[in-house]
């Protein structure tokens, strides 16, 4: 079966400054569902942004198509909502009318009313409300500035929602209230997500599925493994689910050690990635017919 | 007990008091003057109109003002017009010159700002034309304009052009590619990205070229009027020159900084009103 997003062989070179080439990835090729929230995880470096620039249209790669509905991704478009680390707001303009910028650009028949009222109920999800809305970007917290990006990205229903590092400048603390709010609002949703981040911990309560890449040049998506917790999750319920610290020391491996073992190019062609799915829970009543790969050694 | 008070209050009062020791000085200075020229009734023939070209003193200047200021508007022939006529022709030449310069300007610039091709392809006509002195073009305007009202318009169209030109395209190539980006995620067309991402973001750098130019186009004017004469305050200048009427030409050049002052804070409050901290 097709994906919903699908990836095939994306290839991003670039000029090395001393007259070669660099090769960001080669031949990636992955898929996403309809309602995933996937995460990729990977070192800083590796070609992250690059395919989320890609996928949201922003740039063209070297080679390869990237399809969402069966249809080939050509330049951005409001189907691929997009949240940036930073500057993804537009200082001129007060919280509330950032997002009534998305709104209106989405729904150009709807009246200045019903624009004004949809981003009011997307920055109250969010916790934003009253005079904080009449604020610049600057007189905003960090926090506060990407809760209005993620209201803006939310109220657009894009069908597919990028979030690059959205949580990358913030304090331990704050990210973490911020992660349960995108929880909080990505539920009611049917919303696709594709985030980078650094956070091993982000990835994990937030995430189906991670993809985890080696490290560049001729970075590849190498892994994906499956979150085996059950939602609702909260950043503190998780910790006591026996699967927490298999997933966790896995990806603690990958990226510790085994994205420098694997980097580099695979000769013969990049191969797709590795479904990993990790559960020590055992008989599950919903355990598949099939028996599922239990605790994979690492080490191979 | 001035710890007391604020900065501005302090600045105030030491402005006031430079002030007041300035006029002093400068009313002392001048009694000596006189003196030297009381000496004889032969020096006093001779030197009356050496005397009449004396600097005046502050008092008299003061005296001159109040009366021109409270009859602004008289108008008694060619020669004898009252300051805020004169002004309002040098106004209205500036202005002119200078709106038709920014709305050549500003859209050139948009297009040099946002395209590196036209950028190239222009740049070395912009950087001839720029340096040159823009009265150096006032007898080419005269010979092809035929007009001196439209030459002194020309020369600051000229003078103004340059500062908001090449602002406008520096604040449009710099706008953050992030910003332009979340224009292209929700697909918003040539122009609707042009007036509401690339303008506001690059108009504190276009409106700082607006007000270099505003400043520029004033100091040219008064020079501009000297050369083609006729009305306005530059020629009102020169005319009171040609009369030794120095008390006159002292006040007019407080006027001339008075008026740019006043165009100056102008910009300022425009430039205040776009400004956004990132
Ligand atoms: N426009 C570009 N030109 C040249 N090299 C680039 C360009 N953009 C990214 N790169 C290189 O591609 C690699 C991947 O960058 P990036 O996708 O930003 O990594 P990540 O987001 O994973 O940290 C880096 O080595 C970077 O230097
Ligand atoms: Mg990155």
């Amino acid at each position: 079966m097709k994906s919903f997003l699908s990836v095939e062989n994306l290839t991003q070179r670039y000029p090395d400054g001393a007259g070669g080439t660099l090769t960001v990835f080669e031949d990636a090729s992955f898929g996403i569902e309809k309602g995933e929230f996937v995460v990729i995880l990977g070192h800083s470096g590796c070609g992250k942004s690059t395919i989320m620039n890609i996928l949201a249209g922003l740039s063209d790669p070297s080679s390869g198509v990237v399809k969402m509905d069966g249809y080939a991704v050509s330049g951005p478009s409001l189907d691929r909502g997009v949240v940036f680390q930073n500057y993804s707001l537009l200082p001129w303009l007060s919280a509330l009318a950032n997002v009534t910028f998305g709104v209106q650009a989405r729904y150009r028949d709807w009246s200045r009313a019903r624009v004004v009222e949809e981003s009011k109920k997307y920055l109250a999800m969010v916790g934003l409300e009253g005079d904080v809305l009449n604020r610049k970007p600057a007189q905003l917290s960090g926090g506060m500035r990407q809760r209005v990006s993620i209201a803006r990205a939310f109220a657009n229903h894009p069908k597919l929602l990028l979030l690059d590092e959205p949580f990358g400048a913030l304090d331990a603390l704050t990210r973490g209230t911020i992660q349960d709010e995108l929880l909080k609002i990505w539920a009611g949703t049917e919303q696709t997500v594709f985030m980078i981040t650094h956070d091993i911990d982000e990835a994990i309560l937030l995430a189906d599925r991670i993809l985890l890449m080696t490290n560049g040049p001729f970075a590849r998506v190498a892994e994906s493994v499956e979150i085996t917790i059950p939602r609702p999750r909260t950043r503190t319920g998780i910790v006591d689910h026996p699967n927490y610290y298999a997933i966790r020391n896995h990806l603690v491996h990958f990226l510790g050690q085994r994205s420098r073992d694997l980097a580099g190019r695979v000769e013969g062609g990049t191969p797709p990635p590795e479904t990993v799915r990790l559960d020590v829970t055992g008989g599950e009543p919903d355990a598949e017919a099939e028996p599922a790969p239990r605790l994979r050694a690492v080490n191979h | 007990m001035l710890t007391s008070l604020s900065l501005n209050q302090r600045a105030a009062i030491l402005s006031v008091v430079l002030l007041a020791i300035g006029l002093l000085v400068w009313e002392a200075a001048i009694p000596a003057q006189k003196a030297a020229g009381e000496l004889t009734e032969y020096e006093r023939l001779i030197g009356g109109a050496a005397q009449k070209a004396g600097i005046p003193p502050p008092s008299e200047v003061i005296a001159k003002a109040w009366a021109e200021l409270s009859n602004p508007f008289y108008d008694a022939g060619p020669n004898d017009k009252g300051i805020g006529i004169q002004i309002g022709y040098s106004l209205f030449r500036v202005l002119t010159g200078y709106l038709l310069a920014a709305l050549v300007a500003v859209p050139l610039g948009f297009l040099i700002g946002m395209s590196p091709v036209a950028y190239r392809a222009l740049n070395p006509f912009i950087q001839v034309l720029r340096p040159i002195s823009p009265l150096a073009w006032m007898p080419l305007a005269l010979f092809v304009i035929q007009d001196s009202q439209m030459s002194a318009i020309f020369v600051i169209f000229v003078c103004s052009i340059w500062p908001m030109l090449l602002n406008t395209a520096f604040g449009v190539a710099g706008v953050r590619q992030d910003w332009v980006n979340v224009a292209r995620t929700h697909e918003l067309g040539a122009l609707r990205t042009a007036f509401t991402v690339i303008l506001p973001a690059a108009a504190p750098t276009i409106v700082t070229g607006m007000r270099i130019s505003i400043g520029i186009a004033w100091l040219v004017i008064v020079a501009a009027e000297m050369l083609v004469g006729g009305t306005g305050i530059g020629y009102y200048v020169w005319n009171e020159w040609n009369n030794l009427d120095l008390t006159s030409v002292i006040f007019s050049i407080l006027m001339i900084g008075i008026v740019g002052m006043a165009l100056d804070a102008a910009f300022g409050q425009l430039q205040r009103a776009v400004a956004y901290a990132e």
